[in-house]
């Protein structure tokens, strides 16, 4: 829902200067902390890391953080090889994954916050229930009527590639928090990652259910907020293009009915 | 505080089973004025600077009368369209209602009077 004004217990704050370290080669991190338990409004806390005892990526420097500096700092992470999905915030302006975004990639300070425009749990942890309960609606599964072959259900070589582009993603939830669509109204419009995943199981030779999954869309909010901002491809960390997949759903439902 | 669970919740009332007509048409009439409008620029700039005389004789010619007149009406209805569009991103509840239908009678408004203009020059 559109709120161009913050509640006033959102606004952020200056936060905690942490001691600077020793040494020549230190950055400095401005990191959203936001604590449920405390009552405080969020605030940006200032970190200074040394550079030559951290690794190249951002989620090293976070992980840095909360190890040597401040064990409270709360984010999420898992594989550090930008298959899990798990670390996508905010860095530097642009929504990505903090395991596979180099350091070296961002100029000046370095500021992360979490996935913008979903509720906060904790610091730079967003709630995703709502974006996870929109991808199950979309049924992400194979939809069958024909009886079960012996052996497999056989797929070509050229049907196959059709998939290449869209099972990549890892459901981070960076393009459709990207996406002013899905700001404003995200409660009805599915978004980009869930409409890349519907359109991976439309276009999946394999799958029964195409009618089906394009009646489920055929609605002015679940697909066509799309305004093909392009934003979720810009963003997104595994180089897909949610656009193209939405764009090549609303085509499908042309040839529906033109 | 409502206790739905996530999947109903993010469900909804389903879907509408619109919004494909109204894309392809605002697809339709995006191609229509894209051809429409360059011819009715020249049209209309040849007729600026004119006398009343000089002006009404040109929009009494069928050419440039008919191509006003779909000018006008295809418009005002890709207007209406879009903005539509714009309001349902941006208002909720009531409000969204009574935008929308504000913001179609202006776009038929508008393409009355200038239709009725037009008439009043070409007849």
């Amino acid at each position: 829902m559109v709120q161009f004004t913050l509640p006033k217990n959102s606004t952020i704050r200056t936060g905690k200067t942490w001691p600077k370290p020793e040494g020549k080669n230190v950055r400095k991190f401005q990191i959203y902390r936001w604590n449920p338990d405390d009552g405080k409004n969020p605030q940006v806390d200032t970190y200074f890391v040394d550079m030559d005892t951290c690794g190249p990526m951002i989620l090293d420097a976070l992980i840095k953080i909360k190890n040597e500096i401040d064990p409270t700092l709360t984010f999420r992470r898992s594989c550090r090889e930008g298959i899990c999905g798990s670390c996508a915030m905010n860095i530097d302006g642009i929504n990505t994954l903090a395991c596979i975004y180099g350091l070296d990639e961002v100029k000046g300070d370095v500021k992360i916050y979490p996935l913008p425009h979903m509720p906060v749990i904790k610091d730079l942890i967003p709630d995703l229930t709502h974006f996870y309960a929109q991808h199950a609606s979309i049924m992400p599964w194979l939809e069958t009527k024909t009886n079960r072959p012996a052996k497999e259900w056989r797929q070509s070589i050229e049907d196959r590639e059709k998939l290449d582009g869209l099972y990549e993603c890892v459901m981070c939830a960076s393009c459709s928090t990207s996406c002013p669509s899905y700001w404003w109204n995200g409660d009805k419009y599915l978004g980009p990652a869930a409409l890349l995943h519907a359109y991976r199981w439309i276009i999946d030779s394999r799958d029964e259910a195409t009618g089906e999954r394009l009646d489920d869309l055929e609605d002015p909010f679940k697909l066509y907020r799309c305004h093909t901002i392009m934003n979720c491809a810009k963003t997104c960390p595994k180089g897909l293009n949610p656009a193209k997949a939405i764009a090549e759903i609303k085509k499908m439902m042309v040839e529906r009915v033109v | 505080m409502r206790y739905i669970t996530d999947r109903k919740r993010a469900v909804g009332k389903g879907a509408s089973g619109t919004g494909t007509a109204h894309h392809w048409a605002m697809q339709v009439s995006s191609v229509g004025l894209a051809l429409m409008i360059p011819a009715w620029l020249y049209v209309f700039g040849s007729a600026l600077g004119g006398s009343q005389e000089e002006v009404v004789a040109t929009f009494g010619r069928p050419f440039p009368a008919i191509l006003t007149a779909l000018v006008l009406v295809v418009g005002m209805k890709h207007f209406a369209s879009g903005a539509q569009m714009m309001i349902e991103d941006y208002v909720q509840g009531s409000a969204r209602k009574l935008a929308v239908i504000l913001v179609t009678c202006l776009a038929w408004a508008i393409a009355a009077t200038g239709l009725f203009a037009l008439a009043r020059m070409a007849l």
